[in-house]
């Protein structure tokens, strides 16, 4: 069975990356790149709305299968290439395409080492959509860490401040969290009775997945042990607390396009392999479920969200405190998967659904806010801000978009980001009320320091001294039309999930069923 | 000899006949460039061969022995040959610029057709079945490489040279003495002879192998082939030898001489040794050697500052790796699968190996042969003096580093999945351990390449012939990284007819 589609979106990125930087030439290479890396893109895009849309909500299951047996032909590791979409994933690969879109048109104006630059940021894309359709567990992996070839290179190149040490530290992070699942999936594979490393079960290909063969095998190593291997490389991407550290650094040092994408997508592979992995496989293993450690989950999702909170507030710098703001909202998608520790599955659907959909928000509206602060530092090259006021006088588009970002951030009823985190804590109340209650005073938080930064940058006067010089100050420019491209682009779905959520729910509710079962 | 014979050996005497026919043409003309051109076309021939023997184009020649038993063109012999061809060629390519240089271009002709018959050697001793073809095979390959490490007259070349002929004659007397003891407990020099015959021979309980002069032969062989495979204690020979040959032999001989001598040993250990109870000794065995050639190997790449030394340190240490391949026995398998997937992985890894490895060095020849410039600082800033050469240099370093998705990355999981089939988990554990140690040494030389400043900015490219040489070799490794079963599929069909799996 080969369907086509989820190949093509995967790779197009990557191929046209590759041929751009081998073979153009000439007095405009520059500007042909940019023109044909975001043409790469938005053919993606396209494309990512064609797997989105193709996918029929009524039948569910897997759909648009790529499906390629002997891949790795060893009985010792036979791994197939299987790529696949279900309502887990298609939205997620619908979001990739949106953002990688927003951010080759956000790099418009990188001039540095172009040729290289677009390529590493379509090989990224490519490994992201790579992780969200991929159904076999090495496959996976393999995307999982190709990522951090592009984003080192993104980040130490073309980086700001420290660019080096954070890529270097968001490297080791990575490849240290890296190596726990490879020895987790290696685990299960040996595993007598397993065998197999597909992460689900196609019927129609006759493959019986890891989620019902390790329900009744003897595991070479214990579960609970597993788990903690997988718990721990996606804990670290996710982040959560207190494995957090890399990512206010890799964000404030990356460029803006990088961190859009590192807000918007690299940070759902975690919450994706959370939901697809750790909830899909160990609900019943022997000897261990994740029912068992949900409570711990969710102290640590409460812990992430109030630590996050707490330390965005006291930032200065914009980009580190929409970063720090990232860990607390991260949390609520650990909080809402704690929420199946549930025994009706009701709640603990809502709750799951809720963390699907928070990331699909959480993608649109930090990465919206992390292009605000772009567009703003560009002109006045400054994202310190107590330096900063009064810019509303002089470009009020970017204030109003910068205002949509942050009200989306702190949940303004009729924004995606309120439908989400309702969500979350109406399915986790019920199980973890203590830990919700607490949790849910992230949202004041986030009130307080998104507010308040909008407050001290758009807003006030101009600080005297040192803030910015009259002759900077006079000669700030707004937005033009091709800043506004990629800020329609990641508004619009903030909106059209606010005000019709069942567009995106309905069809994660059908990958959570099926991953519940 | 029969039609039969000759058949069977038509490639590897097609290879001598090159030889000659370059040594030939070397006598008539002074351009080097007709020299690479006659060898890179005439091996042709041998490919061609080679490919008949594999797929039966004329007639079914696969159908057996030849030369008394002696010698097989079995498919496990033609997948390596292809292999060494392969390499061969590109061999010839990348030193066709260097060959032609003004201190080497007396001696072009020689240089080549010394490659060739090394070559010619390496392609009997993948095929050779019977102990003294082995050992004959075994000097054909080891001494024209001696010519090959001095032929620059300095003394820095004669020193390797010299270095490598004496260890080289040490290690062939040692197997001399193993295949001695071996022959005489089982009193045949035929590998399958001696499978039988080790089966039936009264064996001593609580002693490996059964008696003490199979286990002292075991030890004798492994060790004069681990100098070839530079497997750790035999190693000492290869920095000094990488730094001071040409650099295009090294290249040569870090991929070559190492799948040659791999090829030798997993014949000799699965026909000779291919008894399940016997099996299980070799693979501890191994098992050792491997977790200390990674080891050692990666350990002391750490401290190099010279580019083709820490190469050189590199791949004593991807020999640990294709170690654990070889110890995976499928006599201490868990459940029953396919029983040659250790072997298998050895093969992908070899394969892989080599086109990263040739790739790596080709770039390090043209950097090198540019900059004059051996020292890891030398490769600093490349990626503005020569973005293609820069690109080629980090993708094989990655790849030798095991980065996802490259073809080292998936040879290192076939293989470590092969270790935990065989119930060899602390194994896999000191492998992983060492892909990080390696990550230091690997990036710390990407790093240079990539951040540091240049100090003479000027840009430069690679002559033609090297360039498409290390093209070549990196498309090759990207695709078997990308599809691994293009490799893996061929093996499993090589390796069906080896008795112990």
């Amino acid at each position: 069975m080969f369907d086509g589609l989820l190949t093509i979106t995967v790779f197009l990125p990557a191929a046209v990356g590759l041929l751009v930087a081998l073979f153009a030439r000439g007095e405009n290479a520059d500007q042909q790149i940019r023109w044909i890396s975001i043409g790469a893109t938005v053919a993606t895009f396209v494309l990512s709305v064609l797997v989105f849309v193709g996918y029929d909500n009524n039948i569910a299951g897997i759909q648009m299968i790529d499906y390629f047996e002997n891949w790795i032909p060893v009985d010792a590791l036979r791994s197939s290439y299987i790529l696949g979409v279900d309502g887990l994933s298609a939205p997620l690969v619908l979001l990739t395409g949106i953002l990688g879109m927003a951010a080759a048109l956000g790099s418009w104006r990188i001039n540095k080492r172009v040729r290289e630059y677009f390529m590493w940021l379509l090989l990224l894309e490519t490994a992201v959509l790579g992780v969200f359709v991929s159904l076999d567990l090495l496959l996976f992996f393999i995307f999982f860490e190709f990522e951090l070839i592009p984003m080192f290179m993104l980040i130490a190149i073309w980086g700001s401040g420290r660019p080096r040490y954070s890529a270097m530290k968001f490297v080791l992070f990575t490849l240290a969290g890296g190596a726990f699942m490879l020895v987790g999936i290696l685990a299960i594979y040996v595993t007598p009775g397993v065998n197999t490393l597909a992460m689900v079960s196609i019927p129609e290909l006759g493959i019986t997945g890891i989620p019902e063969l390790i329900a009744s095998a003897d595991l070479v190593v214990p579960a609970a042990l597993i788990f903690a291997f997988f718990f721990i490389a996606f804990a670290v991407k996710l982040p959560l607390w207190p494995v957090h550290s890399w990512l206010p650094d890799a964000h404030t040092d990356a460029p803006t396009a990088v961190s859009v994408m590192l807000a918007g997508v690299l940070l759902k592979m975690a919450g994706y392999g959370l939901l697809r992995i750790n909830l899909g496989f160990f609900q019943e293993t022997k000897g261990f479920t994740i029912h068992d450690v949900a409570g711990y989950m969710a102290v640590i999702a409460a812990i992430s969200v109030i630590y996050g909170g707490i330390i965005t507030v006291r930032q200065t710098d914009m980009k580190r405190l929409i970063a720090y703001s990232s860990i607390s909202h991260m949390g609520f998608v650990m909080l809402g998967v704690a929420a199946v520790g549930s025994s009706a599955a009701q709640t603990s659907a809502a709750g799951l659904n809720g963390a699907a959909l928070q990331m699909f928000t959480h993608g649109t509206i930090t990465g919206l806010a992390f292009l605000m602060v772009g567009l703003s530092y560009d002109r006045t090259h400054t994202r310190h801000i107590p330096h900063l006021g009064g810019l509303w006088k002089k470009m009020p588009l970017i204030a109003i978009f910068f205002l949509i970002a942050g009200f989306g951030s702190l949940g303004l009823p009729a924004l995606s980001g309120f439908v989400s985190e309702i969500m979350i804590f109406l399915g986790t109340f019920s199980v973890w009320p203590w830990a919700t209650g607490v949790a849910a005073f992230g949202v004041v938080l986030a009130a307080g320091y998104t507010l308040w930064m909008v407050q001290r940058v758009f807003f006030g006067e101009r600080p005297a001294t040192p803030g910015l010089s009259d002759e900077v100050y006079n000669n700030l420019t707004d937005a033009n039309w091709v800043d506004m491209i990629p800020v329609i682009a990641l508004a619009a779905p903030i909106f059209i999930v606010g005000i019709w959520p069942s567009v995106i729910t309905d069809i994660f509710d059908t990958g959570i069923q099926a991953v519940l079962r | 000899m029969t039609a039969q014979d000759f058949w069977a050996l038509s490639p590897e005497i097609a290879m001598a006949v090159l030889a000659l026919v370059v040594i030939s043409v070397d006598l008539v003309t002074r351009s080097m460039a007709k020299v690479s051109a006659v060898a890179f076309v005439g091996l042709a021939a041998p490919v061609i061969l080679t490919l008949n023997l594999w797929f039966g184009w004329f007639g079914d020649p696969v159908s057996g022995q030849a030369l008394f038993g002696t010698f097989e063109a079995d498919r496990f012999s033609l997948f390596f040959k292809f292999l060494l061809l392969t390499v061969t060629a590109g061999t010839i390519l990348a030193s066709a610029r260097y060959i032609a240089s003004d201190r080497m271009k007396d001696y072009g002709g020689e240089f080549v057709s010394l490659v060739l018959l090394s070559v010619t050697g390496m392609m009997i001793l993948v095929s050779a079945t019977e102990l003294i073809t082995i050992y004959v095979a075994l000097e054909l390959t080891a001494l024209p490489v001696v010519a090959l490490a001095a032929i620059h007259r300095t003394k820095q070349g004669v020193e390797a040279g010299t270095k490598f002929f004496v260890l080289s004659a040490i290690s062939s007397a040692i197997l001399l003495y193993g295949f001695a003891y071996l022959y005489g407990f089982a009193g045949s020099t035929h590998l399958d002879v001696i499978m039988e015959r080790l089966a039936v021979l009264p064996t001593e309980t609580g002693v490996p192998f059964g008696s003490y002069a199979v286990l002292l032969s075991v030890i004798m062989i492994v060790a004069g082939f681990g100098f070839k495979m530079a497997v750790v204690p035999w190693q000492m020979w290869v920095p000094d030898v990488y730094q001071g040959a040409p650099t295009p032999v090294a290249a040569f001989l870090s991929v070559a001489s190492k799948a040659a001598a791999f090829a030798v040993i997993m014949r000799i250990m699965y026909t000779a040794f291919g008894d399940e109870s016997l099996m299980k000794d070799w693979s501890g065995l191994f098992a050792i050697l491997a977790a200390v050639t990674m080891t050692v190997g990666n350990t002391l790449a750490l401290s190099q500052s010279n580019i083709k030394r820490l190469l050189g340190y590199s791949t004593i240490a991807q020999a640990g790796y294709m170690l654990i391949g070889l110890a995976s026995v499928p006599a201490n398998q868990v459940g029953a699968t396919f029983a040659g997937a250790g072997p298998q992985g050895v093969m992908y890894y070899l394969a892989g190996y080599a086109f990263t490895n040739l790739a790596v060095f080709f770039a390090v020849i043209a950097i090198t042969s540019r900059t004059n410039d051996d020292s890891i600082e030398g490769l600093n800033g490349l990626l503005k003096r020569s973005p293609l050469l820069a690109g080629l240099l980090v993708f094989g370093l990655l790849s030798l580093l095991g980065m996802p998705p490259t073809v080292g990355f998936m040879a290192k999981v076939v293989v470590f999945g092969a270790a935990l089939n065989a119930n060899l988990t602390w194994l896999v554990v000191i492998g992983v351990l060492n892909t990080v140690i390696a990550a230091y040494y690997y990036l710390r030389v990407i790093r240079a390449i990539v951040f540091e400043d240049a100090v003479d900015e000027t840009k430069f490219s690679a002559d033609r012939p090297l360039l498409a040489a290390a093209g070549v070799a990196a498309i090759g490794a990207g695709v078997f990284g990308l599809a691994p079963f293009l490799i893996l599929e061929l093996a499993e069909q090589a390796l069906s007819i080896i008795p112990g799996i």
